[in-house]
Formats: C-alpha cells, structure tokens, sequence
C-alpha cells in the first residue's frame, strides 16, 4: 500500500540536492580536470620559459635548417656533415623503417615456421620450438642486441684478415668481417629505368591475371596456371627488356683501401646485430600469437574439410589457416607495433636510426622540448598508420556474418 | 524344451598386452619422430644440429670454461699473454665471480650491504605468502608489501635517518636497480592504470579524451623515448633551479610507461564484465565509488591477472633500457664492467651478457610460470 502511494501521491519526482544531481556532478569533475590539466601545462610552460632563459636558449624548429656537423654509418639518402639537421633526421627515420621492415618480414615468417613447429607432431621439433620461444620471450630485447653484437658480430674476423685473405684468394667479392659484411653494390647504368617499368608492368599484369584466372575458375571449375604465368610476367618480361637494353647494370666491388674495405655495399654490425635481435625476440612472441590462433580453430573444421576431399595442405590453406588468422591479426599487429618501437633501441648500439639521430641533435643543440616532440610525433603516427592498415587487413580478413 | 543353446561365458579372457607396434620405444620413436619422410628428414636435421651444437656450447660454458682467477690473465691464451692453451675460448666465470657483489648491488658501500639484504629479505618474506593463493589474509599482506614495505625500504637504502649512513642514488646499481625500478613501476602502475581505465570508460567527455590521449600517446612511442622526456624535459619542466634525482627521473618514466600499458590490461577486464552487474549494483543505490571498490574491480581484476603478470614481465624486462640514459642497472652494470681493464679479454662480453641473460631469465620465467599456474586455478574455479 506504502508503495502505491508513493507512487500515486505527487506528479512530480521528488526533490533532490543538486549536490547529487549527476548531470551537474558530472560538469563540476570535468571542469575540474580541465583546470587541473591546464594549471599543470602553464605550471610546466611557465618553468620551461624561465629555464630557456636562464640557459640562454629559445625554442623554435629553426634549428632544423643548420648544419649538422656529424657523420652517418648508413645513410640511403644523400648526406654529409654539411647537411641540415633536418635531412639528418630523414635519413634516421628511413633507418628505422629499413630495420623495422626488414625485422617485420623475418620475425613473421620466423614466427610462422616456429609455431607451427610448436604444434608438430615431431616431438623433437616441438621440443625445440618450445625451447627457443621460452628463452626469447624471457630475456630483454636490449640484451639479445648486445649478445649480437659484443658477443657476436664483434668476434668475426677483423679487416686485416680479410686483406690477408683477398692477397690469397683475389677473385673472392663477398665478405664477413667484425666491419660488417661486405658485397659486391649493383650500379644502375643509363636504361635501367625501363627495366624497373617493365617488373612493375609484369606485377599489375600478374595481378591482373590473377584476378582472371579465379573469375575465370569460379565460371568454369578450370584454373588457369597461375603460379607459372606471374613467374614468367614478373621474372621474364623484367628480363627480357634488360637484355634488351643491353644490360644496363654493372657491380662495384669492394676493394681493399688503406684502413678499410673501400666500395661495394656494406650491411654494417650495428644494422645486424639490430635486425637479428628484433627479428628474434618477436619472433617468439608472433610463435606463441601463431599457435594460439591454429588451436583456436576447431578440430571439426578441418575433419570437415578432409570429409569433403581437400588434401591436408588445401585443408589448411583455404579452412584452417583464414580462419586462424582472423584470431592472429589483432595481436599480430601490436607485435608489429613493439617491433618498430623497439627498433629506437638502435641508439644502444649506435645504429643511426630515429631516436639515435635525435639524441645526437639534442646533445648538440640542446634543443630538448623539439626533438622529443619530433620522436613522439612520428612514432605516434607510424603506430597510427601501422595500426589503421592491420585494422583494413583485419576488417577484410573478418568472419562475414549474414 | 530346457535345452538350451544359449553359451553364456563364465569367466574373462586373459587380458593381452598392447601390441609391440603401439606401446614400445619402438612405436614412440616411430610416430614421434618418424612418422612420414618429411618428419624423418626434419628429425634427422634437428639431431644433427644438436649433436653439432649443444656439446660445443656446454663445453664453452663449462668443461673448458675457467672458474677461478684474480684478473684477465686467467682467462687469457698464451698468445694474448695468458696461460690457456692457443685457440682456447671457453666462458669466464672467474669474471663474473670477481664481479658479483658489484653486479648484485653497484657501488653500494661494502659495509652498508646489510641494508640492502634486509629489504631483500623482508621483500621475500612478504612476497611470497603474497603470491600463495591458500595463504590467509591477503589484505593485510598486500597492504605491508604495496605500502608499508616500500616506505621502509626507500629509508633503509637511502638513509640518511635513524643514524644511518646517507647513500646517494648514484652508488646505487646492479641486480639491486633493476628489482627496485621495476617494483616502483608495478606498485605505481596499478592504482594509476585503475584510474586511467576507469577514466576511459567514464562517460564523460573531457575526462575520457585526457585518459585516451594520454593512453594512447604513451602506448604510441618507444620508452626510450619517454625515459628521454622524463630524464631531459622533466627538469624544464620544474621549478628553475630544481635538482631533481636522476634515479626519481627513471621511476617517474618506467612508472607513466607502465600505467598506460596497465590500463589498458584492466579496460580489458572492465570490459569482460557483464552490464548486468553495473546495473545491479546501481539497483541496489551504491554509488560509483561502491560499485567499483566492491562490485567491478574485484571481478575485473581477478579477470586479468595473467594479464597483469605480462605486464610486469615486459616491465621487467623493460628497466633494461635505463641502461641508454647511463643509469647502471643490471645490463647497464654488466656493459660497464665490458672496458673495465682488468677483466679485458675476447670472451668477458659474452660470459658477462650469458649471465645477465640467464639472470633476467629466471625472473622472467618465473613470472611466466605463476601466471599460467593462476590462469589454471582461476579457470578451475569457474568450472562447476
């Protein structure tokens, strides 16, 4: 009875404190945080002028146009000491990106064999898998890149070896030394540009028959042969015109200089020792997203699948394996993520990357608050882009349900 | 009429052993390691390898390894001016024997290392009826290890108080820097990182962008970039003239890393829990503090534990890095002690990384290890 008459007894609802009014309440802690973030920020601002002052230092990006004054180990772009700050910086992300690619492709495909291996039914190789994955995922990335590079690289034989070794062996054009490993560097003649149109006509043609070729399949149950044809389009149409144009490319060999091997292309110890390391250490990681996704897959999809006659690789290329990866993507792409943030590690080693440019900068020209903006700023923008494209790749690889 | 043909058996067979082809070493050997020619060849590829390899390695870590010695000359070759026989390589353990005390504890005063082994033993004594699931009163337990503990402990090791000897940060180092620094990462990151998600769920609008513009930023650069800012910007930041500790700049940057990583752990947990339990705890007129303390964290927090040991796992491994702003923690003290001249020879780097490695390992492992045992316990407990 109490109950409907609460119910019944006034229109209106009753009144509360606008002290628990949660609207306002609401309000109140926003404006609150607001203020408190921006005390913080002209707290900090205010600090930062006087120390500027005090150091005798402005701030400003227009230290970015003088000259840099320091040499590169790796440079794939056009740079000397008398180069801008600002061109050192580019060669630095390029750097990164070089590394972060290279170590991408080799810790997945390094991934993908140790965790397939892990499920094996060898017991040896699972053995084996299990044993690398459980010392690389417990052991500080930073330390695997000193284990190769103090450990490692820095006991291959030195370069006085390797001038002994040439006095012997004249013809030899490939060489390991603690310097790094020497090669033989191509040197693009005049008309190579056409060649490098003619590869990129067979890839779209490729492409392109591909696309046939399963239209083609879906109308007719034929398939055409495709792997043979993008091999010939993509290997010899390139060919074919090379020879053409009389074969536009010659080899610059290193040879001996006076302290040094002079010539040639040079993967550097630094580059190594950071490649191997990164490749290795996520490679556990991605094993470990690999295996997860194979045995998130039920066991009925591919019984389901040898039930219908698919052989055991077709079972796992077309049911398995689509179907794991929509489990693998979304770790996958935070690994990638560690990956190039864990290539700034370069600086421990010297490789001439992002943050190691940077901080030689910052050394020089003290010019703290703009080069740790241009770091987060590029980082938080290759992290965007790596992260918008695997959420494509993801949305396209995604389950679509009716 | 009763005759009956009817056989009915009044006695079992003898039961047979299982046929040689399935249950002999014979039969595991076959379908373990032999059961294709692709298996084979993989099999015969990876004994090779073990028998080219591993005997090598043990015998570099331990047969010909050298135990005992003073200085360099122990683990020299006789064309480098030691005693070994030409072509030796072998690990150094003379080295890092010489080395421990300074790898365990830096330049921490000889005669004060009492002081760090009190904490270390008090920090065992409650970590680890901490870390039992069966022992009571968890409460008063992580109260003393998250609160009490690390008051203690700041005093006892920095001094300064009660008569004892004041030691500056700058002595401190090894072993020692690396449990510390991540310790203070992972007691701050929690509370912190609870704040943060719960800022990131919150539904109002400013709140929740600070939280994910600052989730996000963190999350979206390299550390070494944050304990870059934390150990150059943070005195910009400050008061003009301030002089703040070197080793307070590196927490404070392992900490802000670690409580975005965190929150996002515990978003994860926030998530996994049904709306059905916000909203029941809000029909029975909790407000949101009450429904968060007693209804929401404790649910999502049991939720993600293995996920928060990862966290620590990277943590730990992570502190690695203050080693790039010349801070002398475990692998910082162990690349130092590399141009120490009277420990120079070809093999110091390796034997001293090997060591480094094997002790981040063990850790590391370890963590590793309590989260999958609590990833089965949590599991068996939601079976009925």
């Amino acid at each position: 009875m109490a109950l409907a008459d609460a119910r019944t007894g006034s229109g209106e609802p009753p009144k509360v404190s606008l002290l628990y009014n949660p609207a306002l309440r609401s309000v109140v802690y926003q404006v609150v945080t607001l203020v408190v973030i921006i005390a913080a920020v002209w707290y900090a601002w205010n600090n930062v002028v006087q120390n500027l002052a005090r150091a005798n230092m402005t701030a400003g990006f227009g230290f970015l146009n003088s000259r840099a004054g320091f040499d590169l180990a790796q440079t794939l772009i056009s740079y000397s000491s008398d180069s801008t700050y600002f061109r050192a910086l580019q060669v630095g992300l390029l750097n990164t990106l070089v590394v972060a690619a290279a170590g991408i492709v080799t810790a997945t495909i390094v991934g993908l064999l140790v965790g397939v291996g892990r499920l094996s039914h060898n017991w040896l190789v699972a053995r084996l898998c299990t044993v690398y994955v459980e010392v690389f995922r417990n052991i500080p990335p930073l330390l695997v890149i000193f284990f190769w590079y103090l450990g490692v690289l820095a006991l291959l034989p030195s370069i006085r070896t390797i001038f002994q070794h040439l006095k012997e062996d004249p013809d030899a054009v490939f060489f390991i030394s603690n310097r790094g490993i020497y090669m033989p560097a191509p040197v693009f003649g005049e008309g190579f540009g056409v060649v490098f149109v003619a590869l990129l006509i067979g890839i779209v043609a490729a492409i392109a028959f591909t696309i046939w070729a399963n239209a083609r399949q879906r109308a007719t149950g034929q398939r055409p042969p495709v792997l043979w044809v993008n091999l010939a389009l993509i290997v010899l149409l390139p060919l074919a015109v090379f020879i053409v144009m009389g074969q536009p490319l010659t080899l610059d060999y290193a040879v001996p200089g006076s302290f040094n091997m002079k010539g040639g292309m040079v993967i550097g110890p630094e580059f190594l020792a950071l490649y191997l390391a990164l490749s290795l250490y996520t490679a556990s990681f991605i094993a470990e997203i690999v295996r997860a996704g194979i045995r998130g897959v039920s066991h009925g999809q591919s019984e389901a699948s040898y039930a219908l006659g698919l052989r055991p690789g077709q079972a796992t290329r077309l049911v398995v394996l689509p179907q794991a990866l929509r489990i693998i993507i979304p770790p996958l792409t935070s690994q990638y993520l560690n990956l190039i943030k864990n290539s700034s590690l370069a600086v421990a080693v010297g490789y001439a990357d992002l943050v190691a440019v940077g901080g030689t900068i910052l050394n020089q020209s003290g010019k703290s608050i703009e080069i740790i903006s241009i770091w987060m700023l590029i980082y938080v923008s290759i992290s965007l882009i790596t992260s918008l494209f695997m959420n494509w790749f993801n949305a396209k690889m995604a389950l679509v349900e009716r | 009429m009763t005759e009956s043909i009817v056989y009915v058996r009044d006695r079992f067979l003898q039961q047979e052993k299982p046929p040689a082809s399935e249950k002999s070493a014979y039969a595991w050997i076959r379908n373990n390691l032999f059961a294709s020619w692709k298996d084979s060849i993989l099999t015969i590829i990876a004994i090779t390898a073990i028998v080219l390899y591993v005997p090598k390695a043990l015998n570099w870590l331990f047969f010909s390894a050298v135990w005992t010695g003073t200085d360099r000359v122990a683990c020299l070759t006789v064309e480098q001016g030691g005693q070994l026989p030409a072509g030796w390589s072998g690990a150094c353990w003379a080295y890092v024997n010489d080395r421990f005390v300074q790898f365990m504890f830096g330049s921490y005063p000889r005669d004060e290392l009492w002081r760090p082994l009190l904490v270390l033993a008090m920090f065992v004594a409650l970590l680890v009826p901490f870390l039992m699931p069966k022992v009571p009163r968890k409460g008063l337990n992580a109260l003393l290890l998250l609160v009490v503990f690390p008051i203690v402990s700041f005093f006892l090791l920095i001094g300064g108080v009660f008569g004892l000897r004041h030691v500056e940060t700058s002595l401190w180092g090894g072993l020692m820097v690396t449990l510390i620094i991540s310790f203070v990462g992972i007691v701050s990151s929690l509370p912190i990182g609870i704040l943060l998600a719960l800022g990131r769920r919150s539904s109002m609008p400013i709140l929740k962008t600070a939280c994910v513009v600052f989730i996000e930023l963190i999350r979206g650069v390299p550390l070494i970039t944050v304990l870059f800012m934390a150990s150059v910007l943070l005195p910009l930041f400050l008061e003009p003239g301030n002089n703040i500790d070197k080793f307070l700049r590196a927490l404070i940057g392992v900490s802000i890393f670690a409580s975005a990583y965190m929150a996002e752990v515990i978003r994860g947990g926030l998530q996994a829990i049904p709306k059905g339990q916000y909203e029941a705890a809000d029909a029975l007129g909790l407000n949101y503090f009450h429904k968060m303390t007693f209804i929401v964290l404790p649910q999502a927090i049991k939720l993600v534990i293995p996920g928060i040991v990862n966290t620590f796992i990277g943590m730990f491994k992570d502190t690695s890095l203050v080693t790039i702003i010349s801070m002398y923690d475990l692998l910082g003290i162990v690349k130092a002690s590399f141009g120490d001249s009277g420990w120079i020879t070809p093999v110091t780097p390796l034997t001293g990384l090997i060591f480094a490695g094997f002790t981040f390992w063990i850790f590391c492992f370890g963590m590793s290890r309590y989260s999958a045992f609590i990833e089965r316990r949590l599991d068996k407990s939601h079976k009925r």
